[in-house]
């Protein structure tokens, strides 16, 4: 268990450090940083390499944003394998659902009980 | 800047768009990282730990548990957006607490927070995505073509 932690600590870490590099040496925006690791987490998926990394460092690869692109990929692809190629659409949202409704409830929520700063 | 859209600059501007490189403030590469590590790692620690949690109190396997963590995460984002926190965390620590999806949430909600002035249907309905949004559209967009190429490969390619 421990171990789990210190894995998650350091591959959440590192693809964090990534994230910190396109900021600074290339230069991104936020925006286009999230959006370039979201399209990668996909694309890993895609060659089933996001599987192993979420085994091996848990939570330190299913809590950085390239988890993200993965789950929509793992979503289409469970459907895809049940209904064929429509799957690919219908399936998308089955796995991340959580992570967009749960931005959207609480976003509002926060919208209701927070008022803006300054 | 690129070479072809420097063509279309005149001598003068040319020669200040050296001097202003030439005064740019290095960024602080090095203690940038460090810090997006530490921080990052330490985000997923806790998202590790709320996972224990989960495994331990509810019937959630290794396999589910990543969808109530990571709800779990954007609440806690949400409590620390609203009491001004998470953007104190975000000047130190970059991006390191911008990739986990904290971070996600944080531009989400924060998102959300700021233009509730301009009322609830076009403020904060209209703004909510604003900043999460590309993160939505690249991400679907991309996954929809990797998942479009693998079931074809599978299906008609013959691999797998």
């Amino acid at each position: 268990m421990m171990a789990m932690f210190f894995w998650a600590f350091v591959v959440g870490g590192l693809i964090c450090v990534i994230g910190q590099l396109m900021f600074d040496v290339f230069k991104l925006t936020p925006a286009h940083t999230l959006s370039s690791l979201v399209v990668a987490g996909a694309i890993l998926d895609g060659f089933g390499l996001y599987e192993p990394l979420i085994d091996f460092a848990g939570a330190g690869a299913t809590i950085p944003i390239t988890s993200f692109g993965n789950a929509l990929v793992h979503g289409a692809m469970q459907e895809a394998e049940k209904h064929g190629i429509v799957g690919v659409l219908t399936g998308m949202f089955e796995v991340t659902s959580a992570g967009i409704s749960a931005a959207i409830v609480f976003g509002f929520i926060g919208a209701l009980l927070f008022k803006p700063k300054g | 800047m690129a070479n072809e859209k420097r063509k279309n600059l005149t001598p003068v501007q040319q020669q200040y768009h050296q001097f202003e490189q030439a005064r740019e403030t290095k960024r602080p590469v090095l203690k940038n990282c460090m810090r997006a590590f530490f921080v990052g790692g330490l985000i997923c620690v806790i998202g590790q730990a709320i996972s224990y949690f989960y495994m331990y109190f509810f019937d959630f396997t290794e396999k589910t548990v990543g969808n109530p963590t990571v709800a779990t995460m954007v609440f806690l984002a949400m409590l620390l957006t609203g009491f001004g926190v998470y953007d104190r965390l975000a000047q130190f620590a970059g991006a390191g607490s911008a990739v986990p999806v904290t971070g996600f949430g944080n531009a989400v909600i924060s998102a959300a927070i700021e233009h509730r002035t301009e009322g609830f249907v076009l403020g904060v309905g209209g703004n909510m995505f604003k900043l999460a949004g590309s993160v939505i559209l690249f991400g679907t967009f991309s996954a929809f073509v990797v998942a479009l190429i693998k079931t074809i490969a599978l299906k008609w390619g013959g691999l797998g």
